[in-house]
């Protein structure tokens, strides 16, 4: 099996199929374009490229070790959700009732180095290529009667030469291996870039809160890093994310203040409306809206650490073919506004190295469609409404026009106050 | 060759000349997941596990990334080396026979392209009775899928089975019922209508009963272990386990060790009311 493109998924798909009892005799390769990524103790500075992890992702990483080395650099646990508008006074909190933790905050590169010390603890199965990139992929004929080879050749940079029955696609969302494979995507670029940078909060507070607010230009997020750190990803047109990142460090913390506080875009017509439709719902249900709370406010920005990079919704028409599979952002692009992106593509490694697993203790030939159909089934059914809900979720936010923002705000109150619906959030 | 192969038939052999005839023309189709041999490909499914687990349960100790280490197999009938190769895969060492030379020639093609493969599986044209003598007691598992209603004496063909095979190895045969179900959807349905198996390829006169598949192995001194009824759906295109063995069917049978003999008829009834009330069987 090769796997092609070693970040965060394609990674762990390395290490799930190292560790997993089965594969015990066969070969992995995983082909990274990047150098070797590992700390023993990360740098005083946060990364600025941080992910939301599921407690789901937690529980796949843990399964073959890699969370202990999370929870042994750092990351931070999250109780609390809070989401709401910037035209109106509706908001919708997420906690969980037995107050556990609902997600975790990591840095990127922390996930990165939990996951290269689980490949070297299989290295005898596993094969790093650091520093490769695939030039040139032979794909099989469909018929088997033929004297070529029926497996896929694949031609790296340096001219090393790999064969293998099966080729994992995890090389993001502008794959190579999907275009080579011919596979159709469907994309879309939103006018919108992701501002992401460290901040120093004003005063130090239990920060186990995720903020995010939805502004007419797109939304605001302030994630948890450690008491004193939070992690913003912002998401607004392409010029505003230049003037952000260009601006001095005063104003950038004054906009980020603003944006959280101002109730600038807030209009009589829908904080009326919004507050009888409270009113009315507090009658049927009394425990209906939970206590809001105030996010914190912003000191200072770390310098070095504004960043931005654009952003897009994309889904790959098939996830296999013969001999192929896609996961992670090959498969699948969203945008970062409800943190998911990583969890599915953690999601697509569960289901296809179970596939996997039980194929290889079948004897059955890894690369065959029977099995990988399974997976591209099992995974698109649940992908395909979470990215299209991501989507529209994107685009009822993006605008200030009174009646899409009155459909929003009554949306919001009543999701909050519906348990059953907010549970399958 | 052909001529040559009908000489051994007539005298010392269990193959069956006018049944080679019919697989030589399908002989290049074996590998093609989704043609002619499709239902033989996803039988894989469900008979792979069935021996795996058999072996599995009788073993006392395995590893689990390589259940069938060091385990030898004899895949008679072997075609184009569609059960050997899964087999080969989860660690046995395989030997698959097939009377025809053009099976076999398929077969070691497609083996040829993964060296792991390459090692650990050995073909051979040739019928059963042939390998008899230089084999004598040699192979740990013998495996007969869809072969016995194909062979021409098939006490004989039991018989050279028992004499290759090590004491207490196993015999796994599946195989299809003779009965008026088994003719309707095994050869009306499945080969005339809807066309899963190619046309002409069984003879409901050569159906083999659970029964007297039972009661040949008994007397040539195997114990039966297992019988489990199959069932294969066209739509799906999936076999599964079921209760009833009227249609298809699997079973595992252990020959006696050295010590014990071929068991009496005494012993025979009291396996026979064990059997009745066991169907359900080991595999899942």
């Amino acid at each position: 099996v090769v796997v092609s493109g070693g970040g965060m998924v394609g990674s762990a798909m390395a290490a799930v199929l190292g560790h997993d009892i089965h594969f015990h005799d066969k070969k992995i390769a995983l082909l990274e374009a990047g150098p070797r990524k590992e700390y023993d103790r990360m740098p005083d500075n946060f990364s600025n490229r941080v992910s939301s992890i599921s407690p789901g992702s937690a529980t796949l990483l843990s399964r073959f070790g890699a969370w202990d080395h999370v929870c042994s650099l750092r990351l931070k646990p999250f109780r609390r959700m809070q989401v709401w508008d910037a035209c109106s006074e509706a908001m919708i909190v997420f906690e969980k009732d037995d107050l556990d933790d609902m997600g975790y905050i990591v840095e990127n590169d922390v996930i990165m180095s939990a996951l290269t010390k689980q490949l070297d603890a299989v290295a005898d199965r596993v094969e790093v290529f650091y520093g490769s990139r695939a030039v040139g992929y032979t794909w099989p004929l469909p018929s088997h009667s033929c004297d070529t080879s029926p497996w896929v050749q694949i031609e790296l940079a340096d001219g090393h030469r790999l064969q293998t029955k099966l080729l994992i696609g995890a090389d993001g969302h502008n794959s190579v291996v999907r275009k080579e494979a011919e596979i159709k995507n469907i994309e879309h670029q939103y006018d919108q870039s992701a501002v992401v940078a460290t901040l120093h909060l004003s005063e130090a507070t239990d920060n186990n809160v995720a903020w995010q607010r939805f502004l007419p230009t797109g939304p605001i997020a302030l994630l948890p890093l450690s008491d004193t750190v939070s992690s913003l990803v912002w998401s607004t047109s392409h010029e505003h994310a230049l003037e952000l990142l260009t601006m001095d460090e005063e104003s950038f913390v004054d906009s980020i203040n603003s944006a959280f506080w101002s109730n600038a875009n807030h209009s009589d017509f829908i904080d009326t409306a919004g507050a009888m439709f409270r009113s009315a719902i507090s009658l049927l249900k009394p425990s209906g809206s939970a206590v809001r709370q105030l996010p914190p406010s912003i000191a200072r920005v770390d310098p070095e650490s504004r960043a931005m990079f654009p952003l897009g919704m994309g889904h790959a028409t098939e996830y296999v073919q013969h001999r192929v599979a896609l996961i992670g952002d090959a498969a699948h692009r969203v945008h970062p506004l409800a943190g998911q992106g990583v969890n599915l593509g953690f999601g697509d490694i569960s289901c296809l190295a179970h596939h996997l697993s039980a194929a290889a203790f079948n004897g059955s030939d890894l690369g065959s469609l029977k099995h990988l159909l399974k997976f591209e089934t099992e995974r698109q059914r649940h992908n395909v409404s979470l990215i299209t809900a991501i989507d529209m979720l994107k685009r009822l936010y993006s605008t200030k026009l009174a009646p899409l923002v009155l459909l929003r705000t009554w949306g919001l109150q009543a999701t909050n106050a519906l348990p059953p619906v907010k549970v399958r959030i | 060759t052909m001529k040559r192969l009908v000489n051994f038939s007539t005298s010392h052999s269990s193959v069956d000349s006018k049944e080679m005839k019919k697989f030589q023309l399908l002989a290049h189709k074996w590998w093609d997941e989704e043609g002619e041999y499709s239902a033989l490909h996803s039988m894989n499914d469900i008979r792979v596990p069935f021996i795996r687990d058999a072996l599995l349960n009788m073993s006392r100790n395995y590893h689990l990334g390589n259940p069938l280490s060091g385990v030898k197999i004899l895949d008679v009938g072997c075609g184009g080396g569609l059960l050997s190769e899964p087999l080969a895969r989860l660690g046995a060492s395989v030997t698959g026979i097939d009377p025809l030379e053009d099976n076999i020639r398929t077969a070691d093609q497609h083996k040829s392209f993964d060296p792991v493969l390459d090692k650990r599986i050995q073909y051979k044209s040739c019928s059963l009775e042939e390998i008899v003598e230089e084999s004598m007691e040699t192979f740990d598992v013998i495996v007969a899928s869809e072969v016995v209603e194909h062979v021409a004496d098939l006490e004989m063909f039991i018989n050279s089975c028992s004499q290759v095979l090590k004491p207490e190895g196993s015999l796994f045969v599946t195989t299809i019922n003779k009965t008026q179900l088994s003719y309707v959807l095994g050869i009306v349905v499945a080969e005339k209508i809807i066309g899963i198996v190619p046309e002409g390829t069984h003879e409901w006169e050569k159906f083999v009963p659970p029964e007297e598949l039972e009661r040949l192995l008994e007397s040539n001194g195997f114990s039966v272990k297992t019988v489990n009824g199959m069932l294969y759906n066209p739509f799906s295109g999936s076999w599964s386990w079921m209760e009833s063995t009227s249609i298809n069917y699997a079973m595992h049978a252990v020959k006696s060790g050295a010590q014990e003999q071929s068991s009496p008829t005494g012993a025979l009834s009291e396996m026979e009311s064990e059997k009745h009330s066991a169907t359900a069987g080991t595999a899942v």
